[in-house]
């Protein structure tokens, strides 16, 4: 019966050898410990204390999903299956260990079956190991992507988890090869192995010598890597899993938090290390630099100085490099880095270790606001919105001069009673642009029989935008406008066509009565499913939806947008980033009203070139009133006249009807 | 270290349409927005920098108009030290000698080593209300200023002439400025801000029973302009719009 | 009190302003309501040449090193004590940085009324232009001496030129020491890369175009039609065109064959330095804006929606 063998080929003459073994590993284990201690300290030494203990079932399986099986690592295939290879191999490399402990002091049960399942397990993870490794390896010596942190530290990594799972099928093939047990080929890395010393000829004194030398080579590199681990690269595998169990749950992905406030409630405005969390801070420690975030960036490949991946950086760098703890916002940070950002969420959506880059750009830009460190275009735009409820400077009386002449007149909702409030927003409600489209989604709501109304002068801009630009106070104020007017109003369900309005009504603004928020595109796919919405043409035409990011990563919103396109009788072709990986058009996050700098291609250009590039697609339909306005320019500017008209979805709506 | 006192009023936001009152002697003031005077904006802003740069404190004087709280607890979160309502019969519109009258004996209490004000605002009819003020209270007075340096006993202003000259003058302090356009931009100060000044922040109210209208003028009629003088209007889409306005650059030659 | 018109004959660095000549036309307009004469007032030194294109009926010149250029303490104690000498019906200063500086000082030191922003004389009224030129108000002459500011806008100044010098009365300047105010040295300004006062066509940009970014399109359209951009103030403020590019009563005053305002409201500040321009064509969102009472051709259109076909158009016929 197969047998497992404690420290088979160790001379006792050393005395025992696991004394030795567990001397060892518990200095390196101490070793690390205390360093890891010093270095995470700081997030509560230096961070404020923010509590995130709750709901630990939830955490658990966060920690399960993110760390061990690493759904998020897995969105990309050749670095997912990479990554997994490594981290599940050394799982069950730890697991194994784990259990041979279990084995030779507590309980014995690794033998017969057992031992042979253990032992092909094992050996089976080696061989993934080995391929992960490998295509780690071609990565970063022949592949070398931009967004890779090609540095010794990784190299370093890299090699010590190889040189460490080569050790270990080292000794255990030189062990095999002495032994030569009959179930021996179950070990199928280490029986491949051991062949090949059998087939040297070499005697069984020379290979328990080189097996010696192999396992205390094996023992000390175990040793090396467990100490080195908080100060190299490695250290993610603890705050990755930790970043994941302590990251954010007590609010959607499309609510901020508020401005923290201190003892005495007075409001924190985040410049200096000092201000963040400690989990902001864990945030830093927590990157892999794997760059994900950073490919996704539609700041980044615009060519700003934003790049999601260096900012977390510079958190970390800040926390531990930096023995004077410079300012962060605008100096550690400069200020045009943090103004660069759409506010998309690709980065966090993208991240592995769930980092959350935006609520941290945000708290600085908060900080950037109040000390009135804003560019010229943005104090226009904020003066306004203070001033007139809106960007454009208008009066609020001209808010729904678009629906002049409409008959029959738009209802008040402020006035009557009405079914749906619909919240028209700024850009639909002023941009002369826009107003034709206004208009439209308008005779479409009345053409359907759709009990509608709007506030008029009442609604103000709903203030999404205006919260991730940092200006708290003025999005406090916008909602307590808003509110005020929703109050007098009597509604089932508002409706919005800007899914920008439709985020923060959504998920920011405190209940108003339980009545649901519906984005128009939700709407016409419910109204389409009830039989009230019928079309009488099929258009036809093979058309490319773009996913606006507050709808779509933001809100999970994806389908209803493509049923109703669907339904009016066209065919969707996809463009190569679609819904969660579609890209942003760059207007978020107030950069529709800030100074657009230097910048190699806007993201909306880039954007409909990826469009233009589908066959036979005509037209690239939108969900957003401010990407109508982008994606006309950017066909202009890309001159792509010729292949794709930007529509909005409404368009081939009241075209169908 | 220097006493800098910014006199400042509401005006007609321009952005709304404006309407006469039956009358026809006045602007209808119940379709009226009122916004800080501009100019007076950068009065402040120019009081604040002067501030920042050489110390001393700042005071802001408005008369009690609607909106004149916000306002003044803006320029206090801009870094205004002390901000005075002139409460009193305002609301209607008063000329620009009345309110002098009142804006002087309120300044004078504060004994200024400097005057500032918008050097002009867009409802002045009977001149603007800073030589007014210099005055009544026996200062000199300059206007159109977009740079001052304070010295002792004496402030270096610039000012501005047609066609960007500047004449640098001096001034004896105390003085009246009426300032052009501040050193930098009105700066903007966040609304979490101005709320926190409305929490914490007073608006002392001087109290104006007399009104003193000598002086100024009371307009007998007020009017839009006559639509006759317009401009020939170029209708139709952007296309039409462009064809014609290349069709009108061809005939003046420009093309 | 007589019915003579005053006027404060404006000049700096040796040249008569040419406000000087607009208030010498609205004068003589008050005048023949008045049945009195146009007075030039004069304050310099050793500036008697300065007289010989204005159009009045003559001038009371008082010379005195204080007054060689201005300043405000000695040209409102000359001022001052000419009017209470003289008593004339009305007395008019430009709405400049001379008059403005003098005109209200007086009203309030000698009680006397003053109009603002007058722009046309009508019928013995004063016609003010207020709310940037949205709000015309009415006023009368009062039955002291009026102080009347006025703006350009009403008058050409060729109507207040004339060939034959005026006869010069000589007035004695009271005494002028202790004064508050003196000028240091004047700084010109920085000249610009080209003269747009010289240029024929003009392309010029208001707080409209709303980032300093969107300049380029205006820069696109100006090359087509070989213009110069300029601007109004705003503009000149943020620092996205030298001031050598500002039109307007602080700024250059043009008179091109063709002026192209764009998002450009028509502030009397801006249009006193364009007004004369033979043609002007105005594209503004503002139905309102007074920039269209003066324009030849008037767009009511958001700027940014017509640039990109208009530039497109050009180019196809280029
Ligand atoms: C003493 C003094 C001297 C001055 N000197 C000068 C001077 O020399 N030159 C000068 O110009 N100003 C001068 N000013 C300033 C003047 O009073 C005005 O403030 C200024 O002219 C306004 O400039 P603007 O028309 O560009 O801006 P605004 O008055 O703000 O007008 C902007 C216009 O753009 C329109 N608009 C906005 N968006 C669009 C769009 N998308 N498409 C089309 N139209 C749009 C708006 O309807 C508005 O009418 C002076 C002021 C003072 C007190
Ligand atoms: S939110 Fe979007 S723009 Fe901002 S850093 Fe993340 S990916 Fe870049
Ligand atoms: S922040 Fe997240 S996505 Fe970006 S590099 Fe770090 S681990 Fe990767």
């Amino acid at each position: 019966m197969p047998e497992r063998i404690n420290y088979w080929g160790i001379p006792h003459s050393w005395g025992e050898p696991e004394l030795y073994v567990y001397a060892i590993m518990f200095l390196a284990a101490a070793i690390m410990l205390l360093q890891f201690y010093r270095q995470a300290s700081l997030w509560w030494k230096v961070g404020r204390p923010e509590s995130r203990w709750d709901k630990l079932h939830i955490r658990l399986g966060r920690l399960i999903q993110y760390a061990i099986v690493q759904t998020k690592v897995l969105r990309q295939r050749y670095p997912g299956i990479m990554h997994a290879a490594i981290a599940w191999s050394y799982f069950v490399f730890f697991l194994g260990t784990a259990l041979a402990t279990v084995h030779d002091h507590f309980f014995e049960f690794l033998h017969g079956n057992t031992l042979i399942v253990y032992k092909f397990t094992l050996d089976l993870f080696t061989i993934f190991f080995l391929i992960g490794a490998g295509m780690a390896f071609y990565r970063r010596y022949a592949e070398k992507p931009e967004k890779l942190t090609l540095d010794k530290g990784f190299t370093w990594t890299l090699w010590m988890v190889t040189i460490i799972v080569l050790g270990g099928l080292f000794t255990e093939s030189l062990r095999l090869a002495v032994e030569r047990p009959d179930w021996g080929a179950w070990s199928v890395a280490g029986w491949l192995l051991a062949r090949l010393w059998i087939s040297t000829g070499a005697t069984e004194t020379t290979l328990t010598n080189w097996h010696l030398g192999v396992w205390v080579f094996h023992l000390l590199s175990v040793a090396l890597t467990l100490v080195t681990l908080p100060t190299g690269t490695l250290l993610h595998a603890l705050t990755g899993p930790l970043n994941a169990f302590f990251s954010e749950l007590d609010r959607p992905m499309g609510a901020l938090a508020p401005a923290a406030e201190t003892a005495e409630g007075e409001p924190i405005f985040a410049s200096k290390l000092s201000d963040l969390t400690w989990k902001q801070l864990l945030d830093g420690d927590a990157c892999t630099e794997c760059g994900r975030c950073q490919d996704a960036c539609p700041a980044f490949n615009a060519g700003t100085p934003l790049s999601p991946k260096q900012f977390i950086l510079s958190l970390r760098d800040s926390l531990h490099h930096n023995g004077s703890k410079p300012k962060l916002a605008g100096e550690a940070i400069p200020e045009d880095v943090l103004w660069a950002c759409t506010t998309c969420g690709a980065c966090v959506y993208e991240c592995p270790v769930l980092i959350e880059h935006i609520d941290t750009i945000v708290d600085l830009r908060r900080y950037l606001v109040i000390e009135g460190m804003v560019d010229a275009e943005l104090q226009t735009a904020l003066t306004n919105l203070g001033r007139y409820g809106n960007s454009f400077g208008k009066s609020e009386r001209m808010r729904a001069k678009w629906s002049k002449g409409m008959e029959p007149k738009v209802k008040n909702a402020n006035k009557e009673r009405v079914e749906y409030l619909w919240f028209v927003g700024d850009y639909a409600s002023y941009s002369p642009t826009l107003t034709e489209i206004t208009k439209q989604t308008a005779e479409v709501f009345q053409q359907i029989g759709l009990d509608f109304g709007i506030m008029y002068k009442g609604e103000n801009h709903a203030g999404n935008d205006v919260r991730r630009v940092g200006e708290e106070g003025l999005f406090e104020m916008l909602v307590e406008k808003n509110i005020k007017a929703m109050s007098k109003a009597d509604y089932q369900a508002i409706v919005t066509t800007d899914p920008h309005s439709y985020n923060t009504l959504k998920n920011e603004y405190p209940a108003n009565g339980g009545h649901p928020v519906l984005h128009y595109t939700e709407l016409l796919d419910q109204l389409i499913a009830s039989g009230k919405l019928k079309f009488s043409k099929k258009l036809g035409y093979k058309v490319t939806y773009h996913d606006p990011c507050y709808l779509g990563r933001y809100n999970g919103i994806y389908d209803a947008p493509r049923r109703v396109i669907e339904a009016t009788g066209c065919e969707i072709v996809e463009m190569p980033r679609n819904k969660d990986c579609a890209l942003c058009c760059g207007a978020g996050g107030g950069r529709i009203w800030m100074e657009e700098g230097e910048i190699k291609e806007r993201p909306s250009e880039s954007r409909i070139r990826e469009a233009a590039a589908l066959e036979n697609v005509t037209d690239f339909i939108v969900a957003c009133p401010k990407d109508v306005t982008m994606y006309s320019d950017a066909v202009k500017t890309v001159g792509a006249e010729e292949s794709v008209v930007v529509k909005d979805l409404i368009e081939l709506v009241y075209e169908a009807l | 270290m220097a006493n800098i006192v910014a006199i400042v009023k509401m005006v007609p936001d321009l952005v709304e349409e404006l309407e006469i009152n039956d009358e026809g002697t006045g602007l209808d003031r119940d379709w009226l927005r009122l916004i800080i005077n501009e100019f007076d904006n950068h009065a402040i802003e120019q009081a604040i920098l002067l501030k920042e740069r050489e110390g001393g404190e700042v005071t802001v004087i408005a008369p009690e108009t609607e909106g004149v709280e916000d306002m003044l607890f803006t320029t206090a979160a801009k870094g205004a030290d002390r901000m005075i309502k002139l409460a009193g019969d305002f609301e209607e519109g008063v000329n620009n000698h009345a309110l002098a009258h009142a804006f002087a004996e309120t300044a004078k209490n504060h004994q200024p080593d400097l005057i500032l004000t918008g050097v002009q605002a867009n409802d002045d009819l009977d001149g603007p209300v800073g030589p007014l003020v210099a005055e009544y209270l026996g200062m000199p007075y300059i206007g159109y200023i977009s740079g001052v340096t304070l010295e002792e006993g004496r402030a270096i202003v610039r000012k501005e002439y047609p066609g960007g000259l500047i004449g640098e003058m001096e001034v004896t302090l105390p003085a009246v400025l009426g300032i052009q356009a501040g050193e930098e931009p009105p700066r903007y100060v966040a609304i979490s801000k101005v709320r926190q000044m409305m929490k914490t922040a007073e608006i002392a109210e001087a109290e104006i029973s007399e009104l003193d209208f000598s002086g100024g003028i009371s307009a007998k009629r007020m009017y839009l302009p006559e639509a006759a003088e317009r401009a020939e209007m170029i209708e139709g889409d952007e296309e039409e719009i462009a064809a014609k306005l290349i069709s009108i650059f061809k005939e003046a030659g420009a093309l | 009190m007589n019915e003579d018109i005053y006027v404060l004959i404006e000049h700096l660095q040796g040249e008569v302003a040419e406000i000087s000549y607009i208030m010498l036309a609205a004068a003589r307009d008050l005048a023949q309501r008045t049945s009195g004469e146009v007075i030039g007032v004069l304050l310099g030194h050793d500036a008697q040449d300065l007289t010989s294109t204005l159009a009045a009926d003559h001038i009371i010149y008082a010379d005195h090193a204080a007054l060689a250029e201005f300043t405000a303490d000695a040209y409102q104690k000359t001022v001052a004590s000419l009017i209470q000498e003289n008593e004339p019906s009305a007395f008019l200063f430009g709405n400049t940085s001379i008059g403005a500086d003098v005109a209200s000082v007086l009203s309030a030191r000698l009680s006397l009324p003053l109009v603002s922003s007058c722009v046309q004389i009508s019928n013995g009224k004063l016609i003010s232009q207020i709310c940037g030129g949205k709000i015309m108000a009415e006023s009368d002459l009062a039955e002291t001496t009026t102080l009347v500011t006025i703006i350009p806008g009403g008058y050409k100044a060729e109507e207040g030129q004339s060939e034959k010098s005026p006869e010069i009365k000589s007035f004695n300047a009271p005494a002028l020491d202790d004064l508050r105010v003196t000028l240091k040295k004047y700084v010109e300004p920085e000249a610009g890369d080209v003269n747009i006062s010289k240029e024929a066509i003009l392309v010029s940009i208001g707080r409209g175009i709303q980032t300093e970014d969107n300049i380029e399109l205006a820069e696109e359209l100006a090359e087509f039609l070989g213009a110069t951009v300029c601007a109004s103030r705003p503009i000149v403020d943020q620092g996205w065109l030298p001031i050598s590019r500002m039109v307007g009563k602080s700024g250059q005053s043009v008179k091109p064959k063709l002026y192209l305002a764009l998002g450009i409201s028509g502030a009397p500040e801006h249009v006193e330095g364009m007004a004369e321009s033979e043609m002007i064509i105005a594209v503004n969102m503002d139905p309102n804006a007074p920039i269209f009472d003066i324009a030849t051709y008037g767009v009511e259109f958001d700027f940014f929606d017509l640039i990109d076909p208009l530039l497109e158009q050009l180019e196809e016929i280029e």
